[in-house]
């Protein structure tokens, strides 16, 4: 049983199998005319965001309310540190409020791990500096899962931009290697992980030879806020090194499918025209979020009847 | 205080060697080392090891500045319990150890705790790295190891004027955090595969190693001596090595957390293990025992970092770097050096002892027991187990990375200058 969700590292093959099996179960839920079961009727998740963050926040927010479960918004403009207090003391002074979930965006690696270490509720990492982001991969594996079939056994998937300082790339990739997909992380040495121990992928600074063999092209978004000049030259540099553009996307085979976590840089690792194209299934990522989410704060919070 | 004290029935080990005596005290100063003595008062150190206090070339006691964390006293206090008699305040407090007035106030605090506090005085003004400190004047109040800790002098030019005027200053030594601000920016723990799996930014070995490798040039370049603090990393030892074979007056210290723990500490996210420079991988943990055995590494230094509790209990991107070590330096060195047959007991207590004692220029400390010499003593039992057990600290603060951890290696007495600051391991005042 389940008693957080901090890491991919700690799900099991058949814990990501049962966690997307109740993922495509929720998909059927918000596709009805009413998107709503009272699982989770009585529950309080708070959601405690220390970080901007828009689409994360709202599709957990969405799930919570489509299990019926009350919410809560924690948000924090600035650091707990220039408030002056404790991120453990916010934390214990939540849970006196009565609450089963605590969702927490941190800019720390590793503070949704220390919450779980001092408070009895569910604790979901939400997005953890450059760590993790359990709840993206796991709404990539059900896109890709959605077109592929059951296992991801030798799909051939390029994550593409800023690895070392994406937890994205650190979730999504082993979240696709432990469902069965060859991954390759793509860009030039500077945005590449400095080991690469413990990732189960493959590098290369070379995206136009891998073209023609790829099943994913999985882009990260370019952080224009980090972008530093010591880590690559400029956007247009990048652009047409490492960008997926039209001429790149026409040595793909037909069938790639397109993905990103969003938000878009247009022209800068897309090409405006084919984010929107037919190998796109960027907006079915969003969409999937919200069912995953509430697969995630089912497992955590359900009693383990029928989902409805 | 009564007439006499005799600290009866040990192991007497120092620099000359070892023998089974008693040692007897009156007024502060050894007066006879024989077996059979008698005194007014007696201290049992049956099966203990009776040596030369301990000296920590590297402590913070955080006063002035940062009483929340430590005071002299508690920090002191801390020191004594762990068996040391003396020890050089780093000069990070706030107000820093940059003025004659701040490190005559922190000598007039030492002076009446229960360890030999000896300030050490900054480089640089704020250590900012941008003019020099007043270093004749500091010197004239008795400060030998001039340092930044916490910040490298980075530029090399100011590295190389600092070490020039301090040619002047005799006994003078100055003592480098060896890290390359630039290399090390935005980075909370060693650079390598666990920094990579954790998504911690890093701070990667090669900070430390550039520096040395500059340092010992300039040592070269000058002729005054620098003092490497905290070495962490096996490229700056095998540097370290080389520049001594080539005659060059480098010294260099480690720390315990350095030859005992692995950056893989840091996958639990906890802010203990948070330290500059940063735990190590294995490899770096081998090579700092490989120096500590083969001399390269002069000193066994703490860093003893304390931090009030709420500091440490925030993210670890967020949390003060630094970890207690007064009160578990000696418990470390026998379990992790001694024990395994890294070092011999007599080489364990040069490194913690004679050899740092030499690099500050601490006369009265570290030398032999004999008549004569200033009572600063500790009494060890070698083979007594215990628990670290963070509440039982003397320290002020609770930031241990090694609670629950048993060691070997227990303080039974202290004597400063013939005073009993500890005794049975409990301190005194």
């Amino acid at each position: 049983m389940m008693r957080h969700l901090l890491s991919i590292d700690d799900l099991e093959r058949s814990d990501l199998d049962e966690l997307l099996d109740l993922g495509e179960s929720f998909l059927a839920v918000t596709r009805r005319d009413i998107p709503k079961v009272p699982a989770l009727r009585g529950k309080t998740v708070v959601s405690l965001f220390y970080e901007d963050s828009t689409r994360t926040r709202l599709s957990f927010e969405t799930a919570a309310k489509r299990l019926s479960a009350d919410t809560m918004a924690f948000s924090v403009s600035g650091s707990s540190v220039a408030k002056g207090e404790s991120l453990r003391d916010t934390v214990q002074t939540i849970e006196a409020m009565g609450v089963d979930a605590v969702v927490v965006r941190h800019p720390s690696a590793g503070a949704p791990h220390r919450v779980a270490t001092w408070i009895d509720a569910a604790v979901v990492n939400a997005g953890d500096g450059r760590h993790e982001h359990p709840t993206q991969a796991l709404l990539d594996a059900l896109t890709l899962r959605r077109h592929r079939g059951i296992g991801l056994d030798g799909a051939r998937v390029a994550i593409i931009g800023d690895a070392r300082h994406s937890r994205v790339a650190r979730s999504t990739a082993k979240a696709f290697a432990a469902l069965g997909a060859e991954v390759t992380l793509v860009g030039p040495p500077t945005l590449l992980p400095e080991s690469l121990i413990g990732w189960p992928v493959a590098t290369t600074g070379d995206f136009d030879e891998l073209l023609p063999s790829l099943d994913v092209v999985y882009l990260l978004r370019i952080q224009h806020e980090r972008q530093d000049a010591t880590l690559f030259p400029s956007l247009r540099e990048y652009t047409t090194r490492y960008g997926l553009t039209v001429e790149r996307a026409a040595r793909l085979k037909p069938d790639t499918l397109i993905m990103h976590p969003g938000p878009m840089n247009r022209g800068v690792e897309i090409a405006a025209e084919l984010a929107e194209g037919p190998g796109s299934v960027i907006t079915e990522q969003v969409a999937n979020g919200v069912a995953v989410r509430m697969a995630v704060l089912y497992q955590l919070l359900g009693t383990g009847a029928p989902v409805a | 205080m009564p007439e006499s004290l005799l600290v009866r029935g040990g192991r007497v080990v120092d620099a000359t060697g070892e023998r089974a005596a008693d040692v007897l005290i009156e007024a502060g100063v050894v007066v006879a080392v024989e077996p059979g003595l008698h005194g007014d008062e007696t201290l049992d150190a049956a099966g203990c090891v009776v040596a030369p206090g301990l000296v920590d070339l590297h402590t913070h006691l955080r006063e002035p500045g940062h009483e929340e964390a430590e005071t002299i006293e508690t920090g002191a206090r801390a020191a004594a319990r762990g068996g040391f008699t003396a020890v050089v305040a780093m000069p990070n407090t706030e107000p820093a150890q940059d003025d004659p007035a701040v490190v005559a106030a922190v000598l007039a605090a030492g002076a009446r705790s229960t360890c030999d506090v000896r300030a050490a005085g900054c480089i640089t003004r704020g250590r900012r790295g941008t003019d020099l400190a007043p270093m004749g004047e500091l010197h004239a109040l008795g400060v030998r190891v001039f340092t930044d800790d916490g910040a490298c002098v980075e530029s090399a030019a100011m590295m190389r004027r600092a070490l020039e005027y301090a040619g002047s200053l005799p006994g003078a030594v100055v003592a480098q955090h060896a890290e390359d601000a630039a290399l090390c920016e935005g980075g909370h723990m060693h650079e390598g595969e666990w920094s990579s799996r954790l998504g911690i930014p890093g701070r990667p070995a090669v900070a430390e190693v550039s520096v040395v490798a500059r340092d010992c040039l300039l040592a070269e370049l000058t002729g005054t001596p620098v003092h490497f603090l905290h070495v962490s990393t096996e490229g700056a030892i095998a540097l370290i090595r080389d520049a001594k074979q080539r005659g060059l007056p480098v010294t260099a210290e480690a720390a315990p957390h350095h030859f005992t723990l692995t950056d893989a500490e840091c996958a639990s996210f906890d802010p203990m293990f948070k330290v500059h420079p940063p735990l190590r991988s294995a490899a770096d943990v081998a090579a700092v025992k490989i120096g500590l055995a083969d001399g390269t590494i002069d000193a066994i230094a703490t860093d003893h970092a304390p931090h009030a509790p709420e500091t440490k209990e925030r993210p670890f991107e967020e949390a003060p770097p630094g970890m207690l070590g007064l009160e578990t330096a000696l418990g470390l060195t026998l379990t992790e050096l001694v024990e395994p047959g890294v070092v011999s007991l007599s080489d364990a207590l040069a490194l913690l002892s004679w050899r740092p004692a030499a690099v500050a220029g601490l006369v009265d400390h570290g030398g032999p027991v004999a008549p004569g010499r200033p009572a600063h003593l500790v009494v060890f039992d070698p083979a007594a187990t215990w628990t670290v057990d963070p509440a039982r600290l003397a320290s002020k603060a609770r930031n241990t990375p090694y609670p629950g951890r048993t060691l070997t290696g227990r303080v039974r007495h202290t004597l400063r200058a013939g005073e009993p600051v500890v005794i049975d391991g409990e301190a005194q005042r």
